[in-house]
């Protein structure tokens, strides 16, 4: 008799459907719009345009999925690097379910949780995207989005997110989180890093509090 | 067919794709709903996690918005709203889109005219942001499976092992708060704009776990992080009045 697949099984399962479908569409994208607007690329300039930006994006699109996959869970995962927004959005929000409805990361309900959190948090973007794009269309919502007044609440929203973010993980895990910030600190303040490395500087943190939590771990310390 | 950067059609394709993935997202959330009621998770719990992720997401969708309407300037409307839809990030997306415009020789404050460069634009954002669906399906059952072996062999270290990951994260952002931080000693107050808002916003965090407990309302701590985001970001705008 065939086995049952458990829960799990059945995500992966789905997930890999669900992504490689995803990417054959995303591809077909710029293909068909070659096809009916019978136009072929300029060869040259993109050829060094993805000279500039593939060798830095790739290399951080593998980094970020070993950083981001054990944190987001299985569900999490193939949702995220479908719909993007992960360190700014769908992580925190995610964190911040398991947080509250009291569950574990690596358990059964913090990957239900994780799931629920990110798969609402997809939804809402998609819809506020689509409403926002209806009205562009047909109202001046672009230049009040744009309005001076707004740009710096818009501008901040990363400070505005991990300041609180951070009191909430900082307090409860305070001994693994002392080396990484002074670290982070100093790395930021004393060196030309820039608020564009920022994506680099994460999977950096994580490996460094890694190292740090096991080391401590191992003496005792935690 | 003749081409504009808001042709309907264009649209039109931009819908499909976008409701694939509205798609997965539904079928993904009914999946986990189900399967959290099948291992006895109470209603209520499952329906704060959703209020509460719903409540969370608007800001930071608007601001996604604001990065469609930058980019949408010459690129028009339907491919910025693909790109930041699926996958994209703002910095990214413009990245690649002005780094091929500049190949191109055009400029980014006049509106794409021809076919050849859009197609070339949407190749190279397109190109650019595939590495992460690629291996997402084929690594993510790995890297689970990692994560499960460490739980087996030691359970404690297994949960330190995801809270250092948090913190990890956490701290980078913190510091980023803090990249320009230097310069005011050179006189940019600027740079502070950051901090003060990041500053607000762990205020705001504080009061309400202070609001939780003297008046014992549950509710608030539900609600405090979209609070504080909200707050940290209302309280930029008279932050950056100042300083700037």
């Amino acid at each position: 008799m065939k086995k049952e697949m458990t829960y799990l099984e059945s995500v992966h399962r789905d997930g890999r459907i669900w992504g490689f479908s995803i990417l054959a569409l995303i591809l077909a994208f710029p293909l068909l719009l070659c096809i009916i607007f019978n136009a072929v690329p300029e060869w040259e300039a993109m050829g060094r345009a993805l000279l500039a930006v593939l060798p830095m994006y790739w290399a951080v699109g593998i980094i970020e999925i070993f950083t981001y996959v054990p944190m987001l869970g299985a569900g999490g995962s193939y949702l995220s690097f479908v719909t993007g927004n992960i360190s700014n959005l769908k992580l925190p929000c995610a964190l911040d379910a398991m947080e509250k409805a009291d569950v574990k990361a690596n358990s059964e309900e913090g990957e239900i949780v994780s799931t629920i959190a990110i798969a609402v948090s997809s939804i809402v973007t998609t819809f506020i995207i689509i409403i926002g794009v209806v009205l562009m269309m047909v109202s001046n919502l672009d230049t009040l989005l744009e309005s001076p007044v707004l740009k710096p609440a818009f501008d901040q929203l990363l400070p505005a997110l991990f300041g609180g973010l951070a009191v909430v993980f900082v307090s409860k895990n305070f001994k693994i989180a002392i080396a990484p910030m002074i670290l982070m600190l100093a790395a930021f303040i004393l060196t030309p890093l820039t608020s564009g490395e920022v994506g680099i500087m994460a999977p950096v943190g994580v490996l460094f509090t890694l190292a740090v939590a096991r080391i401590m771990y191992k003496k005792g310390m935690l | 067919m003749e081409f504009s950067v808001n042709h309907p059609i264009i649209f039109a394709m931009v819908a499909v794709v976008i409701a694939v993935v509205l798609a997965q997202s539904f079928y993904f959330l009914v999946r986990a709903y189900r399967r959290a009621l099948v291992i006895g998770m109470e209603k209520k719990k499952l329906k704060k996690v959703i209020i509460s992720a719903a409540l969370f997401t608007i800001a930071p969708a608007v601001s996604i918005l604001v990065g469609i309407v930058a980019i949408s300037k010459f690129l028009g409307l339907p491919l910025p709203w693909l790109r930041l839809s699926v996958i994209g990030s703002l910095s990214y997306e413009t990245i690649a889109s002005t780094s091929t415009i500049n190949e191109l020789g055009g400029s980014t404050s006049e509106t794409i005219t021809t076919a050849s460069a859009y197609v070339t634009v949407a190749w190279v954002m397109t190109l650019g942001i595939l590495i992460g669906l690629i291996l997402t399906p084929l690594l993510t059952k790995k890297i689970q499976k990692g994560m499960k072996k460490i739980e087996q062999m030691d359970k404690k270290w297994s949960e330190i092992f995801s809270n250092a990951m948090f913190i990890g994260m956490i701290s980078a952002f913190l510091g980023y708060v803090f990249w320009d931080f230097g310069s005011v000693f050179s006189g940019n107050s600027t740079a502070l704009i950051p901090v003060l808002v990041m500053a607000s916003s762990a205020v705001i965090m504080l009061i309400c776990g202070l609001l939780t407990k003297v008046l014992k309302a549950r509710w608030i701590t539900d609600y405090a992080l979209p609070i504080s985001l909200v707050g940290g970001m209302a309280s930029a705008i008279p932050i950056t009045n100042w300083l700037s």
